[in-house]
C-alpha cells in the first residue's frame, strides 16, 4: 500500500472540513436559523443568503451550519458510548467464556435479528422524539458490531505468544487486558468507530426524516430535507443542501475509514 | 444435506424466539404509557382505563407476554386501534409490495454491481477501476433521503419521463428500485471486486491461464463462478440494509408497503399494529438469512460439513 492514501486525505480534509463547520459555523455565520422571514420565503440563492432560505424564509446556511453541530454531535456521541459499551460486553463475553459468552452472543444475534435501522425507529417510536431519546435509540441499535469485533480479537489475541508470556510471567487478568489485549483491539476499533459515525449521520438523518429524530424547529439535515420535498419543483436547493452536506458527511468518514484500514492492515 | 438443514432450522427457533420478546419488551416495557400517549394527557382516567382492559394492558405482564406468543403462533398479531381490523389482514394486504420493491431494487443493484466489479477486478487500479470504484464509494455515501428527491426532480419533474409518487406498472418501480438498489450496488460491487482480485493469485487461474486461456476469459470462466460463492452469502448479510431501505424509500415515493403501514402506525400511535409490522420486518429478515444459508450450503457442499 502507499505510503499516502488519497481516500485518507480527501476523509480526513472532508471530516475537518465538517467539523469546522459544527463548531465555527454558528459563531462565524451571526444568522439565526429560526428567525422566521415570510417575505422571503423560498427565496433562490443569493449573496445576503448563500443556500437560499427556506419556506418559513429562514436562513438554510445557518441551519445546515447548525445542522452540521447536531449531526455530528449525536454520531460522536452515539459512536463514543456504543464503543465503550459494546467494548466491555464483547471483552466481558470473550474472558468469561462458556454459558455466559454464549448467551451475550445470543443477545447480539438477536439485536442483529432487526434489520438496518429498524431497531432504532422501534425505541425512537416508544420513547418520543427528542435528542436523549434519539441517543439511546441510535446506541441499542450500534453497540452490537463493537462487542463483536472485541469479542473475536480477544478471542485471537489471547493466544498470541505475548500475551501467553505475560500470563505465564504472572501478570494479574485486569494488566493482561488493559497492557496486553485491549491496545491490539484498538486498530480494529478505530476503523469501525470511524466508518460508525458516517452510518450513525445516515442513520441519525434518516430518523429525523421520519419525524422521530430532532424536532422541528430544531435545524437537522433529515427534518430539512423532509421540509423541502413539498417544495422540489419551486425550490429545489431545500432538498440539496442538505443532502449534499449529509452526503459529503459520510463520504468524508467512509474515505477516512478506508484510508485507515488501509493503513494500519486491517480489512 | 437433511441434517444440515434440521440444524440450520433449529439454530433460527431462539432467534425468532429472542425476536419476538424483545419486540415485546420494546412496545410494553419502554417507559410511556401507550394509551396515555393514544388518547391524550387529558383524557378522563374511566376512558383510559377501558382502553386498557380493551388492549388487555391492565393484565400482568407475563400474562400478557404468553397470550402474545401463543396468538403469534396462530398468526394472530391482535387488532389495529384506528383500524379496527385485524393486524395480519393490514400487513398481508401491504406485504406484497414491500417484497416488490425489496426485490426490485436487488435486481438494480446486482445488475450495476456486477458490470462493475468485473471492471475493477480485471485491472485493479486501471482506469476501469478508479471510475468503478469511484462510483461505489460515491453510491455509498449518498443517503436515500436525498438520491430519491434527486432522482424525482431529474426524471419526473424536469423530464417527465417517469411517474413521481405510488405504486402501478413498471414505470411507477423505476424510480424506487434505483433509489434502494444504489447503495447495495455499490457495497457489492466493492465486494465482487476484492473477490476477484483474491481469486485471481489461485492455482486454478494459473492453470486455466498456462492452458492457453486469455486472461479476460479465465476470469470470466473460472473466477467469477469462484466468487460468486462468497457474493452469495455477502448478498445475504445486506438485506437487511435492503429491508430498511425499503422502509425510507416506502416514505419518499409513497409506496403502499410494510413501511408506511409502519411509519403511519407509529404517527397514529396504533401500538398493536407497530408491533406487527417490526415484527414481520424483523422475522423477513430472519427467513431470508436461513434461506441464503440453505442456498449457499447447495452451492457449495464444503460448507455442509463445517
Amino acid at each position: 500500500m502507499s505510503a499516502r492514501s488519497p481516500s485518507l486525505i480527501v476523509g480526513v480534509a472532508l471530516v475537518t472540513i465538517l467539523v469546522i463547520c459544527a463548531i465555527a459555523g454558528p459563531l462565524a455565520v451571526h444568522v439565526d436559523p429560526d428567525a422566521i422571514d415570510l417575505a422571503k420565503a423560498l427565496a433562490a440563492p443569493s449573496l445576503a443568503h448563500p443556500l437560499g432560505c427556506d419556506q418559513l424564509g429562514r436562513d438554510v446556511l445557518a441551519r445546515i451550519l447548525w445542522g452540521a453541530r447536531l449531526s455530528l454531535g449525536v454520531s460522536v456521541g452515539v459512536v463514543t458510548i456504543s464503543a465503550v459499551l459494546g467494548t466491555l460486553i464483547g471483552a466481558a463475553a470473550a474472558l468469561a467464556g462458556g454459558r455466559i459468552d454464549n448467551l451475550i452472543m445470543r443477545g447480539v444475534d438477536i439485536v442483529l435479528a432487526f434489520p438496518g435501522i429498524l431497531l432504532a425507529i422501534a425505541l425512537a417510536a416508544i420513547l418520543g422524539p427528542g435528542l436523549i431519546d434519539l441517543i439511546i435509540a441510535l446506541v441499542a441499535m450500534g453497540w452490537t458490531g463493537y462487542a463483536r469485533i472485541v469479542r473475536g480479537e480477544i478471542l485471537t489475541l489471547r493466544e498470541r505468544d505475548y500475551v501467553v508470556a505475560a500470563e505465564t510471567l504472572g501478570a494479574r487478568p485486569a494488566r493482561v487486558m488493559l497492557r496486553h489485549l485491549l491496545p491490539g483491539v484498538a486498530g480494529p476499533l478505530a476503523v469501525q468507530a470511524t466508518f460508525g459515525i458516517g452510518g450513525i449521520i445516515g442513520a441519525e438523518t434518516a430518523l429525523s426524516f421520519l419525524g422521530l429524530g430532532a424536532m422541528p424547529p430544531t435545524p437537522s439535515w433529515g427534518n430539512m430535507l423532509d421540509a423541502g420535498r413539498a417544495f422540489l419543483l419551486v425550490a429545489p436547493h431545500l432538498t440539496t443542501a442538505p443532502g449534499v452536506a449529509i452526503g459529503l458527511a459520510i463520504l468524508g468518514f467512509n474515505l477516512m475509514g478506508d484510508g485507515i484500514a488501509q493503513r494500519i492492515g486491517v480489512d | 444435506m437433511t441434517g444440515y438443514i434440521v440444524r440450520r432450522i433449529a439454530a433460527v427457533i431462539p432467534v425468532a424466539i429472542g425476536v419476538a420478546t424483545l419486540t415485546f419488551l420494546i412496545i410494553h416495557l419502554v417507559p410511556g404509557d401507550p394509551v396515555v400517549a393514544m388518547l391524550g394527557d387529558t383524557a378522563p382516567q374511566a376512558d383510559i382505563e377501558g382502553m386498557r382492559h380493551r388492549l388487555g394492558l391492565d393484565r400482568p405482564l407475563p400474562e400478557q407476554f404468553v397470550s402474545f406468543l401463543c396468538g403469534l403462533l396462530h398468526g394472530d398479531l391482535g387488532e389495529s386501534i384506528t383500524f379496527r381490523r385485524s393486524v395480519s389482514s393490514l400487513i398481508s394486504e401491504r406485504y406484497p409490495a414491500t417484497l416488490e420493491l425489496a426485490g426490485a431494487g436487488m435486481l438494480v443493484a446486482i445488475a450495476i454491481a456486477f458490470p462493475l466489479g468485473f471492471i475493477a477486478g480485471a485491472k485493479p487500479g486501471g482506469a476501469g477501476d478508479v471510475a468503478s470504484m469511484g462510483f461505489a464509494i460515491a453510491g455509498i455515501s449518498i443517503p436515500h433521503i436525498y438520491l430519491g428527491p434527486l432522482l424525482m426532480i431529474v426524471f419526473s419533474l424536469d423530464l417527465r419521463w417517469l411517474p413521481l409518487t405510488g405504486r402501478g406498472g413498471f414505470a411507477h418501480l423505476v424510480l424506487p428500485a434505483i433509489t434502494l438498489g444504489t447503495a447495495l450496488a455499490a457495497i457489492l460491487a466493492r465486494m465482487l471486486r476484492q473477490s476477484l482480485i483474491t481469486v485471481r493469485e489461485s492455482d486454478y487461474m494459473r492453470t486455466a491461464l498456462s492452458k492457453g486461456l486469455t486472461p479476460r476469459a479465465a476470469l470470466l470462466r473460472h473466477g467469477l463462478r469462484n466468487s460468486l460463492t462468497s457474493v452469495v452469502t455477502l448478498i445475504g448479510l445486506q438485506i437487511g440494509g435492503l429491508l430498511s431501505g425499503a422502509l425510507i424509500t416506502e416514505i419518499i415515493f409513497s409506496w403502499p408497503g410494510l413501511g408506511r403501514l409502519l411509519i403511519s402506525a407509529i404517527n397514529l400511535r396504533d401500538y398493536p399494529l407497530v408491533e406487527g409490522c417490526v415484527l414481520t420486518f424483523a422475522m423477513t429478515y430472519v427467513v431470508v438469512n436461513l434461506l441464503t444459508d440453505l442456498t449457499y450450503a447447495f452451492i457449495d457442499p464444503r460448507v455442509r460439513y463445517s
